[in-house]
């Protein structure tokens, strides 16, 4: 009977059997309730839109695809640039962009500066940044829209100090989203460029300051280019869902300052047009998609280049 | 050169920055507290010290039944996912890379990596479908959907627990002719039980806090404490909005300061 397996290969295979048992309640789970209704969404898109919402099954269609860039014009039917969803698709992008810069400025001194204070103060310090984080996304929206509203205590302070006359309209504004994503997003910048200042060998930095580099010298060609990888991974973090933030810009940017989250949203309320909304979901996924490709691809260079 | 005793690691108007974050941070917080203890009827002018707002918050029926339902969906999610979590993680640590493995940590990390709008829109599509099919329209669909991104977030610590862990403890049980299961159940379980307490809370404060994917998937009447307070978020707002804030805000930071407090009981050397 050669064909019995030799004892340690046939624990092996049963070790592999327990492995695929063990993790299927999970698997499942996630397939039925996130991984499949995307395939789903993916099939829809390319269906004809129903009359009230939903789709007409069986009848394929490009339609869906076609208005996330095109629209139809009401007189004379031809394809033409759909501005307004251009306008909200770049609006996202530029937005989500500034979200990274500022939470960068802001960011990247506060992780410098726990890092670099002595190991007991310093779990003080995380911890801080780490409440904000586990704050209701909500909460915190809602808090930065009672800061920013018209009679609110920024324009009470502004008004007060005799900078300002009348209050400034910055809530239901572009700038109003823009802060709201920098404060709700900062924590997912702070944490990991504290993780990657925490290990710099500082002895590099004191080796440039013995070759008289200045500060800014040490700062722009030693420490930098050794904590990129936080630097890419808190971009990546905040750039992600600030792409496709949907409350925060409902709250604070108003019915005209609509991003691509709210945009999706629309189309599967007001707009009733299921398969456009699910070309642009797929669309919002695929940006996403690029991020982390970009992320990864740096990931695996400065991974070689730092061993 | 003369300045050479200066400290190296310091730069120059760092720490301003730094406190200015942390200030920042922290301040729109402090006013939505301090505005829920405001006696006036409205939230632009200071009308003294009151707790009447809380008072209303409590009394009021709408946000009981949202709280309530706030809590049943986040213990049933982050039940069924931290034993999800605990199991996957079971396979998918302390091994030799096998067929499938990288498959498998691709599938769990998934509900991180999509746009939560993008899975919300995706689950309405089939939900709204299911709910016509079945005619099922009850808390179900809220639980499936709030487990499944849960599963990432509890997988996280036990996972991490599970690594640091090796196998030697289960060898020597085997050897004293512990079951498999007997290992599990007296030596792996105990070592991993502050793991999984942890994932359980993470779970829970992340079930607790979601409003996009609740506001997608669930069914009329079905407002957990979340999309309540979105829907009542208008121009002009009642205090009583920042007492049900502040309210929730006291409860999910006591879970967290719990959660640290577990996390960091290192593991026994």
């Amino acid at each position: 009977m050669s064909a019995i397996k030799t004892a340690p290969e046939n624990a092996k295979s049963r070790d592999i059997r327990n492995r695929w048992f063990l993790s299927l309640p999970a698997l499942v789970i996630i397939f039925v309730a996130a991984l499949g209704p995307l395939l789903v969404m993916v099939l829809y898109s390319f269906l004809e839109k129903g009359d009230y919402g939903d789709v007409k099954f069986g009848v394929f269609s490009l339609e869906g695809w076609t208005s996330v860039f095109m629209q139809r014009d009401i007189f004379d039917d031809t394809l033409g640039i759909a501005d307004a969803h251009l306008a909200i698709f770049w609006r996202s992008i530029k937005l989500s962009l500034y979200t990274t810069l500022f939470t960068l400025i802001l960011g990247f001194p506060t992780a410098y500066f726990i890092a670099t204070r002595p190991a007991r103060t310093r779990e003080i310090w995380v911890f801080l940044i780490t409440i904000p984080f586990w704050t209701n996304l909500l909460i915190r929206t809602f808090a930065m829209q009672q800061v920013i509203r018209n009679e609110g205590i920024l324009n009470n302070l502004l008004i007060w100090l005799g900078i300002i006359d009348t209050p400034l309209q910055i809530i239901y504004t572009d700038t109003a989203t823009l802060l709201g994503m920098t404060y709700v997003y900062l924590p997912l910048m702070v944490l990991p460029l504290y993780a990657s200042i925490e290990k710099l060998d500082f002895r590099l930095v004191e080796a440039g300051y013995d070759l008289y580099a200045n500060r800014l010298q040490v700062l722009w060609r030693i420490v930098i280019p050794l904590v990129k990888p936080g630097l890419i991974a808190g971009s990546i973090l905040v750039f992600i869902p600030s792409l496709g933030a949907y409350v925060i810009p409902r709250v604070l940017g108003g019915g005209k300052n609509l991003m691509l989250g709210n945009l999706i949203e629309l189309q599967f309320g007001a707009g009733r047009n299921w398969p456009l909304g699910a070309a642009m979901s797929i669309t919002l996924m695929a940006l996403v998609m690029i991020a982390l490709l970009f992320y990864v691809r740096n990931a695996a260079k400065s991974g070689v280049r730092h061993g | 050169m003369a300045e050479r005793r200066f400290d190296i690691r310091s730069q120059p108007g760092f720490g301003f920055i730094a406190l200015f974050t942390f200030f920042a941070l922290y301040l729109p917080i402090a006013t939505l507290v301090a505005y829920s203890f405001n006696a006036s009827d409205s939230l632009s002018s200071w009308g003294g010290f009151s707790l009447r707002w809380f008072a209303s918050a409590l009394e009021n029926s709408t946000v009981q039944a949202a709280a309530m339902r706030s809590v049943i969906i986040a213990l049933w999610a982050a039940g069924l996912a931290t034993i999800a979590a605990t199991m996957a993680a079971l396979a998918t640590t302390r091994t030799e890379p096998y067929r499938g493995l990288t498959a498998k940590y691709a599938v769990i990390n998934q509900p991180l990596m999509i746009p939560e709008i993008v899975t919300a829109v995706a689950l309405l599509i089939v939900f709204s479908r299911i709910k016509v099919w079945t005619g099922y329209s009850g808390l179900g669909y809220l639980i499936l959907a709030h487990t499944a991104f849960c599963i990432p977030f509890a997988y996280l610590p036990i996972r991490a627990r599970l690594e640091s862990m090796d196998l030697t403890l289960e060898r020597a049980a085997a050897d004293l002719y512990a079951t498999p299961w007997q290992a599990f159940r007296f030596v792996t379980f105990p070592l991993l039980r502050p793991a999984i307490i942890a994932g359980f809370m993470l779970a829970f404060v992340i079930s607790l806090d979601d409003v996009v994917i609740t506001e997608f998937v669930k069914s009329g009447g079905q407002d957990t404490l979340p999309t309540y307070m979105l829907g009542q978020i208008r121009r002009e707002t009642t205090p009583e909005i920042n007492a049900i804030a502040t309210i929730f805000l006291a409860a999910s930071t006591v879970l967290i300061v719990i959660f640290f407090f577990i996390n960091r009981r290192k593991p026994q050397a």
